[in-house]
């Protein structure tokens, strides 16, 4: 009867989820009327962002629920289908949506470890976890730990490490919430990022992880089809043809990589004006060398005769009463002038760097470990390979994306909504990189070579409103663009796609709407994730295991409301770079939980004793690695086989699986009881003998 | 409870099943990007190793997700360890 009742339910769902993607698109087509009739974009950004948002809301709102499986596992009736979506929407944060395609961009093939690394992961959930911890059936992460290894040791280790990477994380995702409101409606960064958590709290607040579902669903299908529609429209504009992952590699890839050769080679009219705006790159980094070298000498006295001479000049073209540009310039110069010598030798370094940086011929889009020798070459491949590991095991241990499979209402649905999960994402990956070679293309044979008087329309929009997005300067003076001469910021390549394609502001609203979907998506099952281990795990299961239900919700929602603030506040203090953040991550996920959660699975003589041992160690190393190297925290310690502090998971999760074993074996096998646990976990179904 | 040798024989494929696509999973991902530049020496749909980081290898991992998931569903079945509710 059961399952009748879920094939209703499933029905109702399809209807559901049918009639909103149509009146999704009604009102696209409603804003894009709006837009044709001279509504203002600032209004159609407003629209579009509380539209969304108040949808979101009416989802949660509707999803209200005071039973515990309801709040914490959506009452585990989410079908395959939908539960694939919303994974999918879980998972691809606004790191993904805005900012993958431009990384692509912008790196070439070594962007590509994150394209693997984040769908290879999958694998190893569909192979080593997702439908064990469906058997097992429980609440949260830690829950296993805490059945398998028993006493509350494990548990609690892993409460801290689902913490440790859950909060890390979001802040990266309310990060990127903040700057798309702030982008899109001129509201203050500040104010943006509590807009958007209010978006993300009244979904979860009143429903747990069954109104985080349904609005995840919702939300995938909102950046998958703004997503889609310009790239796909941009592959049209190109080629004809609406079939971006395929034009891009077959059309565009060719005529991208005869421009690279073409730019490179001096003897050529394009190359030779590449070489002039490099010679000038050249010149710029023998100044800041120049410099460099005074101050190693010079010191202080050097530093603070520069600032005078600045002043100076600043004076005799005040009374010169020159353009008033050149003023400003120096004006600009002193007031950022560096206040001692560390800065001034760190600003310097960074300068340098920059200008031989653009004083480099263009590297090839698809040139695998580009460097200039073959040892270089080796390091790079050696850290790519590091980067697809990390990222890959980290994906197959972040707490917030397994919980996801407690949901389902069987073994055999939780396998198949991996399927699902990963081709859902995977809509998204394969064609982030086809939309990159796309942009390359659109820069190279248009932009380049076309002339400053006349430069396209999104380049001046975009030039007009972030300098760190888009800048353009005719650096030698010939009117005529040249590729050394532009800067291209990551997250313009999404964001600029839909002007780059011809297509209406309403897209660019959509896209803006599309990224706000992705981010609040991931900040609403990562914040789930830790008010569930602080109220769950924590409270309910160590300190009050009494507790009624409705205490156990209130706890829960106080535990939600209280992360999120906090999370909020380090947030606007703008911590470290977004992408170390997310890789960060995905290194301390993956050395914690990954060894822990495998073996106890697949080696019954794992042990507490062991799998304590493991995660300390794991963790140990990865976290002491990341504060050795990384250069936020001023250590700057040796690097080990030069592996690059985002990829310290590299050494965290082998220790961490030798510190499991060698731990369990140290100790006395694990207890009868343990044992016909781990049975029970690895057959969909053990009640009784096999049926005849 | 005790598990019977048909129990047992059904793990053992699962180990043996996960183990062979585990192996498929490593060499997409790790033997191809080792040989990436070698590899884009070859041109299909654009270079090869280009093309295998950017699509094929996403392919692949979707395929093998999904061939896990019918076959294990089918041997849950076939060793009578199914869930009722199906």
């Amino acid at each position: 009867m059961a399952s009748r009742g879920q094939a209703l339910f499933n029905a109702r769902l399809k209807k559901y989820y049918a009639f909103y993607t149509a009146g999704f698109v009604v009102f696209i087509v409603g804003v894009g009327l709006l837009e044709s009739l001279g509504v203002p974009n600032k209004l159609l950004g407003y629209l579009f962002l509380f539209a969304t948002i108040l949808l979101y809301a009416g989802i949660g709102f509707l999803s209200k629920t005071a039973e515990v499986s309801e709040y914490y596992v959506a009452g585990r009736r989410v079908p395959a289908l939908f539960n694939g979506m919303a994974t999918g929407a879980d998972w691809m944060s606004a790191a993904s949506f805005i900012g993958l395609a431009g990384t692509l961009y912008l790196s070439g093939y070594d962007g590509l470890a994150f394209v693997m690394g984040w769908t290879g992961g999958y694998v190893l959930v569909a192979l080593f976890l997702a439908p064990y911890l469906r058997k097992f059936g429980q609440f949260t992460i830690p829950d296993f730990l805490g059945a398998r290894y028993g006493g509350h040791l494990p548990r609690l280790i892993g409460v801290l490490a689902a913490i440790l990477c859950s909060f890390t994380y979001v802040i990266a995702q309310i990060y990127g919430v903040g700057i798309i409101t702030s982008r899109f409606t001129g509201l203050e960064f500040g104010v943006g990022v509590f807009v958007g958590l209010a978006g993300i709290l009244v979904c979860s607040f009143l429903g747990g992880m069954k109104a985080v579902t349904w609005t995840q669903v919702a939300q995938y299908i909102i950046l998958i089809v703004a997503y889609m529609i310009p790239v796909v429209w941009l592959a049209v504009k190109h080629t004809g043809m609406p079939l971006p992952q395929i034009v891009a590699y077959t059309e565009a890839l060719p005529k991208v990589s005869a421009l690279e050769r073409e730019f490179n080679d001096p003897a050529s009219e394009k190359g030779r004006a590449e070489e002039e705006v490099r010679q000038i790159f050249r010149m710029r980094a023998a100044q800041v060398e120049m410099r460099l070298q005074a101050l190693a000498t010079g010191g202080d006295a050097y530093l603070s005769s520069e600032r005078r001479a600045l002043e100076k000049k600043l004076d005799a073209a005040r009374s010169a009463e020159i353009d008033p540009r050149a003023i400003d310039e120096i004006e600009k110069a002193l007031r950022e002038f560096p206040a001692n010598v560390e800065t001034a030798k760190a600003l310097w370094h960074k300068e340098k760097a920059q200008a031989e940086a653009r004083a480099a011929p263009v590297k090839a889009h698809v040139e695998a470990y580009a460097a200039p020798d073959e040892e270089a070459r080796a390091i790079a491949r050696k850290n790519f390979l590091a980067l697809v590991f990390c990222l890959t095991v980290g994906t197959a241990a972040l707490p917030h994306i397994l919980t996801r499979f407690y949901t389902t209402p069987s073994v055999r649905e939780a396998r198949r909504s991996v399927f699902w999960s990963l081709l859902f994402i995977f809509l998204l990956y394969f064609t982030a990189p086809a939309l990159a070679i796309l942009v390359k293309y659109e820069v190279y044979s248009n932009l380049v070579g076309s002339s400053f008087a006349h430069l396209p329309a999104w380049v001046s929009n975009w030039a007009a409103v972030d300098k760190t997005l888009m800048a353009i300067t005719d650096l030698n003076f010939d009117g005529i663009v040249q590729l050394a001469e532009i800067t291209i910021g990551s997250d313009l390549i999404v964001l600029a796609t839909p002007e780059i394609a011809g297509l209406p502001y309403v897209v660019t609203g959509l896209v803006a709407a599309g990224g706000l979907a992705a981010a609040l998506s991931t900040a609403d099952g990562l914040l789930l994730t830790i008010a569930n281990a602080l109220s769950h795990d924590v409270y309910y299961k160590m300190i009050n295991p009494d507790a009624p239900t409705t205490r156990r919700l209130v706890v829960s929602k106080a535990m939600l409301l209280t992360v999120a603030l906090i999370a909020a506040y380090v947030t606007s203090l703008k911590p470290g770079s977004i992408l170390f953040l997310v890789g960060a991550a995905f290194s301390l996920a993956g050395a914690a939980f990954f060894p822990a959660l495998v073996l106890g699975i697949f080696w019954k003589r794992a042990t507490c004793a062991g799998a304590v041992f493991g995660m300390i160690v794991g963790l140990g190393v990865t976290v002491s690695y990341m504060v050795q190297t990384y250069e936020f925290f001023g250590i700057n310690g040796p690097k080990w086989w030069d592996i690059n502090p985002i990829a310290a998971g590299v050494f965290g999760i082998p220790l961490g699986f030798i510190g499991v074993i060698v731990g369990s074996l140290l100790s006395p096998a694990p207890s009868p009881r343990i044992q016909e646990l781990v049975d029970m976990v690895r057959y969909p179904r053990l009640d009784r003998d096999e049926r005849p | 409870m005790q598990l019977t040798a048909r129990h047992q024989a059904y793990w053992r494929r699962n180990l043996s099943l996960t183990a062979v696509l585990l192996c498929v999973w490593f060499l997409v991902t790790f033997v191809a990007s080792w040989f990436a530049r070698e590899l884009n020496a070859i041109e299909l749909i654009g270079p090869l190793g280009f093309y295998i980081g950017a699509q094929g290898a996403l392919i692949v991992y979707v395929l093998i997700i999904g061939y896990y998931a019918r076959r294990m569903n089918a041997l849950d079945r076939e060793y009578g360890v199914a869930e009722e509710d199906d």
